[in-house]
């Protein structure tokens, strides 16, 4: 089974992204498709309904969707390879922008869109920096010179990542995101790991204690007048 | 080298090819694209663009020199053979025009330090109001950003193919544009609405329903109309110069361009 990860910021067009790959490759070999999101995702029905393929979704609530994401991904490739799927397609919100949801097989796919503003890239550090490809998307939307530009600053902060430009509601230019694909081995599910070590805050406040204080808090805590507590770490 | 470029044909609206076999340009011409409005002109040159290889909504094929480009063409600015002038007149980047200027120069791998300048004074050579290099990029009017990114496209993409998408629009003075068209070993190819512009190309490829419907050369009644044409270009040109310097349009000034 191939693995496919999109991240990336909302209504950047990871969606329209996915829909153009399952398109090309919906005739060919099986799709099945995981969204990770918060609070509210709609994509697993909508891509279900226009393509009759298998899809999935996660809402990780009060939890990091981040650390989320880490936790079920393991069952989730158990679940779309007992599906006999060829290509699994995992999309996740992306919402922090500390962490990064790749895997060290397969590929990693960071989704940024045109009018998002330059600095996107630096600031979403990880999420960018491990990817294997970035695909830029709206291009229709800004001049050739602005989108060389942004493609000079997504460069800077990952030197030899692959870089596309789309307009993903076309599907304009993405042949060498499909020979990606192609081309991409399968995954080995006893030798995946995360690319990145994601800080991921799964303290108290996290998961919805509402106090305010560090008294009141498990995980790291912070005194006004220090750096940390005595004990970095308060809890099992 | 690039010594020309082929478009090999796609497919219209309804799915129908085109009826041309190959369309074939070679460095130094010109060519202008014209039609209705809705009729594929701007998806022409982005396919040129893009060097499409039957992954646009055309289906259309772009050779270099009679090759498919390879990815690095295709995909590395530095290496890119082609700069096109669209019709945005918005720029979304939180940049100053000097650091836009300075990151596409990187983008293209040119090393000049004078650069800058040289864009900026080019740029202000067709706007009225000067840009300043401090300025932000998102607050320039729409005809500033337009001359930016002409002069950006010249001096910094300087690249063997040009493509620019109504140029006509961009409220810059028309000759400033036939100069560009005279003094060029490049390909350029203008989509326009103007007569003029349109006349002075060497070549017309008509556009209807998503397709190339007709290619037309320039014939000698055409470049003598052209010629016409310009002279009242000029004429016009000088009464909206005066009128956008807050004079009064006398008789004298009317005769003298229309008499």
């Amino acid at each position: 089974m191939k693995l496919l990860v999109i991240a990336g910021p909302p209504s950047v067009g990871k969606t329209s992204l996915t829909k153009q790959i399952i398109k090309r490759f919906q005739k060919e070999i099986k799709i099945a498709y995981l969204k990770i999101d918060v609070v509210k995702a709609f994509e697993d029905i909508e891509l279900r309904k226009e393509f009759h393929i298998l899809t999935k979704k996660v809402y990780s609530g009060d939890l990091c969707p981040d650390h989320a994401g880490v936790m079920i991904m393991g069952d989730a490739i158990e679940w779309a390879e007992s599906n006999n799927t060829d290509l699994f397609i995992i999309e996740s919100a992306g919402l922090c922008l500390r962490c990064s949801p790749y895997l060290n097989q397969g590929l990693g796919l960071i989704v940024l869109s045109s009018i998002a503003g330059i600095h996107a890239p630096e600031k979403m550090g990880a999420m960018v920096s491990l990817a294997d490809i970035a695909v830029v998307t709206k291009i229709d939307l800004i001049s050739q010179a602005e989108r060389e530009v942004l493609i000079q600053k997504i460069k800077e902060v990952h030197q030899n990542i692959i870089l596309l430009e789309t307009n993903a509601l076309q599907g304009t230019s993405l042949q060498r995101l499909y020979d990606l694909i192609e081309k991409s081995a399968p995954i080995n599910k006893e030798t995946l790991l995360l690319k990145g070590s994601p800080p991921l805050g799964t303290c108290t406040i996290c998961v919805g204690k509402k106090e305010i204080g560090w008294k009141h808090h498990f995980g790291v805590v912070k005194k006004l007048d220090g750096l940390a507590a005595d004990y970095l770490y308060r809890g099992e | 080298m690039i010594k020309e470029i082929t478009i090999l044909p796609g497919k219209d609206k309804n799915e129908n090819k085109e009826i041309f076999d190959q369309i074939t340009l070679k460095a130094g011409e010109t060519i202008s694209i014209v039609g209705p409005t809705g009729s594929g002109k701007t998806a022409f040159i982005t396919d040129i663009e893009l060097l499409a290889q039957g992954d646009t909504s055309t289906g259309r094929y772009i050779l270099i020199n009679g090759e498919s480009p390879t990815d690095e063409r295709r995909y590395d600015p530095a290496q890119k053979p082609i700069a096109m002038i669209t019709q945005n007149t918005k720029c979304f980047a939180d940049l100053s025009v000097e650091e836009f200027f300075n990151i596409h120069a990187r983008a293209r791998k040119i090393n000049k330090k004078q650069i800058v300048t040289d864009t900026l004074e080019l740029a202000n050579k067709f706007t009225g109001e000067k840009i300043k290099p401090h300025h932000k990029v998102t607050i320039l009017s729409g005809g500033q950003t337009r001359s930016l990114l002409i002069a950006d496209a010249l001096l910094i993409g300087a690249a063997p193919i040009i493509l620019l998408d109504e140029i006509e629009n961009a409220g810059i003075f028309k000759q400033e544009v036939i100069e560009i068209i005279r003094s060029t070993s490049k390909i350029i190819i203008f989509v326009t609405h103007d007569p003029v512009i349109a006349l002075l190309t060497k070549k017309r490829l008509i556009m209807g329903n998503g397709a190339v419907k007709k290619i037309l050369c320039q014939n000698e009644a055409e470049s003598g109309a052209a010629q016409n044409l310009l002279k009242f270009d000029q004429k016009m040109g000088v009464i909206r110069e005066n009128l956008r310097a807050g004079y009064e349009i006398t008789q004298e000034l009317v005769s003298a361009n229309f008499a």
